[in-house]
């Protein structure tokens, strides 16, 4: 079974997710094969067609066969959603941890915030 | 090509280099060969290409036996460490012996393969580099296409950059036309991505045989204050530890489900992946 902790696995699939929400890789479009992503990251090509099929499994990628991988119609808006889901652990709350460590009052966290969104 | 090997023995007089050995290889996988020094992978190796005759127990290559069945070893190549072996004559004809050899030989590979190297098709053998030696050792096992291929540390003679484009050229190549290899290292932390899957040998037995993605997942470190490691650690195959003050890291080796990935995280814990270089050192014991 393919592990989430593993660094290779890691790699392609953030490399992946991270481009289809900057929208570098739209819906549908077809992404680089499998043969091409271990040229690239110099890995055994099982590796990486378990990488991709581990994309497909979490509806990131869907499979054409003989053809190829493609980004999901709504992988974008299930990808934003994931990472909506975990901002706050993921994000906020070491940050707030952090400025608690080395001193910085919330409220100027909070008002360099506001000062950010008036931009 | 497929490789079955059943209770493998092989002494040297009093020596007994591969002790019992079972395992078998699919066609068109990248193996992993690892094992100290002296722990038999040379011996095995020499074993599948019949440079030696084992002992006792069986060994087929496709369902055949390999020794002295010339059938089977024109199209079983290995590369040992010393690297080009053939060292009568100049590069080129080190290349027209292994392609007269080799049913399989792809001569515009080999001849590409000069080049990335840098070989000069004149030069005599016995005149080569160690790191020139290692190279031409390289092309003659990528170029004859041998269906199992086997590299014994054949690239630890070559410098850094030449290593990685070895490791790009076997890597094309093999996606091109997939093939058995079984590749025989030290130097884990660079090979090892390319491996599909891994064996361990370690005296002369077989430790671990899995796929390296397994493998890999099966090795956590757990890191944090020295009493909440101690705790959560406590039952598990712990391979090792080191403490920095009041911070412990414990190496375990096993499969952590989510509850425990899970309850580790919420106590403090950071858990991470431990290197196949790191599982190996751990898993063959350590110093001797």
């Amino acid at each position: 079974m393919f592990d989430e902790r593993s660094p290779i696995y890691r790699q392609i699939a953030d490399r992946i997710k991270a481009e289809v929400l900057s929208e570098e890789l739209k819906g549908d479009q077809q992404v680089m094969s499998t043969n091409q992503y271990a040229a690239f990251f110099r890995i055994n090509p099982a590796t990486a067609a378990k990488a991709f099929q581990h994309l497909v499994d979490e509806g990131v990628l869907y499979k054409k066969r003989g053809i190829g991988m493609f980004v999901s119609p709504d992988a974008r808006d299930t990808l934003r959603a994931k990472a909506r889901e975990g901002f706050f652990s993921d994000v906020v709350d070491p940050m707030v941890a952090e400025a608690k460590a080395i001193g910085i009052p919330l409220g100027d966290v909070i008002g360099r915030i506001k000062e950010l969104e008036a931009r | 090509m497929r490789v079955d090997a059943h209770d493998l023995v092989l002494r040297y007089g009093d020596v007994t280099a591969l002790d019992r050995m079972s395992f078998s290889l699919e066609p068109g996988k990248i193996y992993g060969l690892l094992g100290r020094n002296g722990s038999g992978k040379t011996s095995l190796l020499s074993v599948l290409a019949a440079f030696r005759k084992h002992s006792e127990g069986t060994v087929r290559v496709d369902g055949a036996p390999v020794f002295e069945n010339r059938d089977v070893t024109r199209r079983v190549s290995l590369i040992r460490d010393t690297g080009e072996t053939v060292d009568i004559s100049s590069a080129e004809d080190a290349l027209e012996f292994a392609k007269w050899l080799r049913p399989d030989w792809d001569a515009a590979l080999a001849a590409s393969l000069m080049d990335t190297f840098a070989i000069n098709p004149k030069k005599e053998v016995s005149g080569m580099s160690k790191g020139q030696r290692s190279a031409l050792g390289v092309i003659v096992g990528l170029a004859g296409r041998a269906p199992l291929t086997m590299f014994d540390e054949s690239y630890l003679g070559m410098d850094a950059p030449a290593r990685h484009a070895f490791y790009d050229a076997l890597l094309a190549d093999y996606m091109a036309h997939p093939r058995t290899i079984i590749l025989s290292t030290h130097l884990i932390e660079e090979v090892s991505s390319l491996f599909e899957e891994v064996l361990i040998i370690d005296r002369g037995r077989l430790l671990v045989q899995e796929e390296a993605e397994t493998l890999l997942s099966r090795g956590t470190s757990v890191t944090g204050p020295i009493l909440q490691v101690d705790a959560f650690t406590e039952g598990m195959t712990v391979l090792g530890a080191r403490e920095l003050g009041p911070t412990k890291s414990a190496m375990v080796y096993g499969h952590l489900d989510d509850v425990r990935r899970k309850r580790a995280v919420e106590s403090g814990l950071d858990l991470g992946p431990i290197a196949m270089q790191d599982l190996f050192v751990h898993l063959t014991g350590g110093p001797r």
